[in-house]
């Protein structure tokens, strides 16, 4: 038998003026690492870095499930509310209110996908309360290619959906256990709340007209893009690019969408430099 | 198609309770494929006179060829990957294709050239 150094806990923290509970993942001791998963999953996906020895050697690393999602409940009283929403303001004001609740001083913040966004987000608002933001799969802003609402209706199974959307943004050379152990993680989601995170990431969560004012200076910004991902292309992180002075770009080969789970051998090599250059900074 | 789907009872097992007959285009040539119960029961290629089908996906003979590339190319290995980049319709009945999408995307995986 083996039992991970992975500790998980409740914590109960007021967003928006309600209580939560809000379950999440730490393993390590040092400077404060936040991690944000992808939008209709959970914190599961970062299995391999609060795994890493070397990593948690010298960071505190914290990865929390979303109100909605993974272990973490609705607030009481969602039956009676309309469908489940993430904004701009709802998840900047999540992540920081999690960042203070749990004691995570000037934490690095890491996040994939909707979490890669929100990291641009998070450049221009809190730049001061953060060592450094590390984005995978960031661009400023995704044209809807596809029609979420065929992931919340009731002729449609959702998780063989949400499934079926993931898998295909993974990368053909990534191993299929992993593979299927992320595809899992989104066959499990509730209803509508994939659909409800991608409101932010493909209509309401645009910055592209914003990013240009990031300082690199007050807060570094790291960006590492998987070669096959469709969705947050390496052509998108590069626009990024183009218009945030001083942020470091790297495209991950061979790695799709979900490069921390889909594949976490091959992208923890992407991120132990990453991680070093912030240690010794 | 028929012979690699039906051998693979990872890829059935997502069809289970698929019973429909949709259109493949490629290019220029349609081929018509009914499944029951997951397995691919007849591959018809056109051209067709007023048969009817629950849905269609086409893309030109020359993007499928990259989606059958193995491994294929960044940006062609999946059927939203060509969404995304305009490269294949999807037609008829949205509803039904989105139901089993899971399966569809593994019997489109597995033409493959292995």
């Amino acid at each position: 038998m083996r039992i991970e150094p992975i500790i998980g806990r409740y914590a109960h923290i007021e967003l928006e003026g309600r209580e939560h509970r809000v379950y999440f993942e730490e393993a390590g001791e040092g400077i404060p690492l936040l991690c944000l998963h992808t939008a209709g999953s959970d914190a599961r996906q970062y299995r391999a870095v609060l795994n890493d020895a070397e990593i948690t050697r010298r960071f505190r690393v914290v990865a929390f499930d979303m109100p909605w999602h993974g272990k973490s409940s609705p607030p009481a009283g969602w039956d009676k509310e309309e469908d489940y929403r993430l904004t701009t303001e709802r998840y900047t004001g999540m992540i920081m209110s999690v960042a203070r609740a749990l004691g995570l001083e000037r934490p690095v913040v890491m996040g994939c996908s909707i979490g890669g966004r929100i990291v641009l987000e998070l450049a221009l608002k809190h730049a001061r309360e953060l060592r450094a933001l590390i984005g995978l799969q960031s661009g400023a802003f995704v044209e809807r290619y596809y029609d979420p609402a065929w992931l919340d209706h009731p002729e449609v199974h959702g998780g063989r959906a949400c499934g079926a959307v993931a898998y295909g943004l993974m990368s053909p050379l990534s191993p299929p256990s992993e593979v299927w152990e992320t595809v899992w993680h989104y066959m499990q989601g509730g209803p509508g709340v994939f659909t409800g995170d991608l409101h932010f990431y493909q209509l309401e969560g645009d910055v592209r007209e914003r990013i240009g004012a990031i300082d690199t200076s007050v807060c570094p910004l790291y960006l590492l893009t998987g070669e096959y991902d469709y969705s947050a292309s390496p052509r998108d992180t590069q626009a990024v690019m183009d218009r945030v002075q001083g942020a470091k770009f790297s495209i991950m080969k061979g790695l799709g969408h979900f490069p921390m789970s889909e594949n976490p051998e091959a992208f923890l090599d992407y991120l132990r430099p990453v991680l070093q250059e912030i240690h010794e900074s | 198609m028929a012979e690699r789907v039906n051998a693979d009872p990872a890829i059935v097992r997502w069809g289970r309770r698929m019973n429909e007959t949709f259109m493949v285009e490629v290019g220029e040539t349609q081929y018509l494929i009914t499944v029951v119960a997951g397995r691919i029961e007849k591959v018809e290629r056109g051209p067709f006179v007023m048969r009817s089908w629950r849905f269609a996906i086409r893309a030109s003979a020359e993007h499928w060829e990259k989606f059958w590339r193995d491994p294929p190319p960044p940006g062609w290995h999946d059927l939203f990957a060509l969404l995304r980049r305009g490269e294949v319709a999807f037609e008829g009945d949205q509803r039904v294709l989105m139901s089993h999408l899971l399966y569809l995307k593994l019997v489109f995986a597995s033409l493959r050239a292995k």
